[in-house]
């Protein structure tokens, strides 16, 4: 339920910045998130991202620039934001030794609904979360995903309309990320916006609408993860069934997709990256090697994922 | 470094949240605030009293320790019985032990993010505190009075009447509430629930330096002087004048005037560390 309608920007900031000691964590950041979207900030530890959380969620002062959550800036309004957004941090902030139907209550109470309210909320999320039968277990027993729903849900009691994710599966397992994910999804269902942080590509591409890679504190490049993605070329590896035919498969990728061969004697595999905008498709391909002599045990395409698009991203910063 | 020209969408502003149509007041947010993190505290308790029982566990089994083992070789100096001598120095040791859970829980709560989360909401910071600081001295209430059972049990006795009883009472129940906030602010300041455990055991030594178990009388003259300007000294020697128990001479003046050093030393403590709690919890990790 978002208060903010669609054309407007439900984070924004401008050269936000933060040092601790002589650290630059984030160096000059441009933010703009439109309402009702999932933003994506993405990045290896140390690249900024749970600073920029801090920052946003007014828990840290910005050394340098400024920011506006909700309409409300957070270093002057600080109190006006926190009545806008809900937090996961990167840790699940629930308390062990309460039941998770008391942590909601008591996250309710905190935000001065009434005693009833505060409850019959909590039996209203439980319930759509999934969480209704272990609601009266201490979250001592619960699984890890399990408290990291509860986490998460423990930000909507007062139905936020920005809502802060910080690496919210890392370290869960595969099936625990899925519900985490979809948890995610029906937040946004509801059309809160949700700035959420991850080292995971996937989970990125999976969720969000924009996303924005950092890299040392700074912006490296932003966009929807599709456009990235189209910015880097398509990986084509071929499998052979004789290491001695790699160097000619090799040459037929080179021509095929103007990139720079790579091979793999064990594996008996080259792999090769299309240059931007050089369209390679299967059947040309499977010909050319052919036509060459190639013997392919198997032929792959793979529209690149976030992590070559992180990649190529960071060997070029490299590179400079 | 104002930004309100530099972005071309204007960005929007919040109505009033789905929840509260309004902020309520300030005091009366702080109010509420405190009752809820009160609550929180409690609500861990009433899951694992196991937690109660290990607190009154550790000065039953010193009534047992010193009140029989050491206390059958003990004379207190100024006449009287060791273990009526011993029991207001066990009653101040839980408002002394205030520190130690306090302190884990509060490092605890910055390790799990929990205090983030709290920090993160738009509720009274000096509230949230003030509230767990109350729990706590629920709890010391709660581990008072068995203790105060045991030592009936063991001949102890409130030999002045009772407005002086519970004067003592609440001098006692003071102290805990003091002893929170230095926990509070050493657990923030702490950081982490490991390194509050470890610092936990560092209180061990400044409880022991007091007239707690013995009269200060038969210390050497440094060791004397720290344990006669100890505020945990003050409490004991205010509680043994206003119980009427056996009190040794005293030359020190904290000792001379217990319960005036009493609510001094708690004034300055919590003069000094409340607000350095308060101030420490606001500006986390900035």
């Amino acid at each position: 339920m978002s208060q903010l309608s669609g054309d407007q920007l439900a984070v924004s900031a401008q050269g936000l910045g933060k040092s601790f000691g002589g650290t630059t964590a984030l160096d000059g950041l441009d933010l703009a998130v439109p309402a009702g979207t999932v933003y994506g900030l993405l990045g290896p530890n140390g690249a900024g991202k749970t600073t920029a959380i801090r920052l946003l969620a007014t828990l840290t002062a910005p050394d340098t620039g400024w920011a506006r959550v909700a309409g409300f800036d957070v270093a002057r309004e600080p109190e006006r934001v926190r009545r806008s957004i809900g937090l996961a941090g990167q840790h699940a902030a629930v308390d062990e030794g309460i039941t998770g139907r008391e942590n909601l209550t008591l996250v309710g109470r905190f935000h001065h609904l009434g005693a009833r309210e505060a409850r019959r909320r909590a039996d209203e999320l439980l319930e759509r979360f999934g969480l209704a039968a272990a609601g009266d277990r201490l979250v001592r027993g619960y699984s890890g995903g399990m408290r990291r729903r509860l986490d998460l849900v423990a930000c909507l009691v007062t139905r936020p309309p920005v809502l802060f994710l910080d690496e919210p599966t890392t370290g869960l397992d595969p099936r625990s990320r899925g519900e985490i994910w979809d948890a995610v999804r029906e937040l946004t269902a509801g059309g809160s916006t949700v700035l959420l942080t991850t080292q995971y590509l996937e989970e990125a591409d999976r969720l969000a609408d924009t996303v924005m890679v950092l890299d040392h504190g700074r912006a490296i490049a932003d966009g929807p993860p599709g456009r990235l993605k189209a910015a880097i070329g398509t990986r084509v590896q071929v499998v052979v069934d004789d290491a001695g035919q790699l160097p000619a498969a090799a040459g037929v990728l080179a021509a095929v997709t103007g990139g720079e061969p790579v091979s793999d004697r064990d594996r008996r595999q080259v792999e090769a990256l299309s240059l931007p905008g050089r369209e390679v498709l299967l059947p040309a391909l499977v010909r050319a090697l052919d036509a060459a002599g190639v013997a392919a045990r198997d032929v792959a395409l793979r529209t690149p994922s976030l992590d070559d698009v992180f990649l190529a991203l960071t060997a070029e910063r490299q590179a400079a | 470094m104002s930004g309100s020209t530099v972005s071309t969408t204007r960005p929007a502003r919040a109505t009033a949240p789905g929840g509260p149509a309004a902020a309520p007041g300030r005091l009366r947010r702080t109010a509420l605030d405190a009752a809820t993190s009160t609550t929180r505290v409690l609500l861990y308790y009433r899951h694992s009293p196991g937690l109660l029982a290990a607190s009154l566990a550790v000065p039953v089994v010193m009534v047992v320790l010193f009140g029989y083992v050491f206390g059958s070789a003990m004379r207190v100096p100024g006449g009287g019985d060791y273990r009526e001598f011993l029991m207001p120095g066990l009653f101040a040791m839980v408002a002394i032990n205030g520190i130690t859970p306090t302190m884990v829980g509060v490092a605890r709560d910055v390790d799990r993010g929990a205090t983030d989360r709290l920090r993160s909401m738009p509720l009274s910071r000096f509230g949230v505190l003030l509230g767990s600081a109350l729990a706590d001295l629920l709890i010391g209430v709660a581990v008072l009075v068995p203790l105060v059972g045991v030592g009936l049990a063991v001949g102890w006795r409130m030999r002045d009447g009772v407005a002086d009883a519970l004067a003592a009472f609440a001098l006692l129940v003071l102290f805990r509430f003091v002893m929170t906030w230095v926990g509070t602010f050493l657990g923030l300041a702490a950081g982490s629930e490991q390194m509050a455990g470890q610092l936990a055991v560092l209180t061990f030594p400044p409880a022991m330096v007091t007239n707690v178990f013995v009269p200060t009388g038969g210390m050497p003259g440094w060791l004397r002087v720290i344990a006669d300007w100890n505020p945990a000294s003050a409490v004991v020697a205010a509680c043994r004048q206003l119980f009427g128990n056996p009190t040794a001479p005293a030359s020190a003046w904290p000792l001379q005037h217990p319960v005036v050093a009493t609510l001094l030393w708690s004034g300055l403590l919590l003069a000094v560390f409340a607000p350095l709690a308060v101030r420490k919890y606001s500006t986390h990790g900035r």
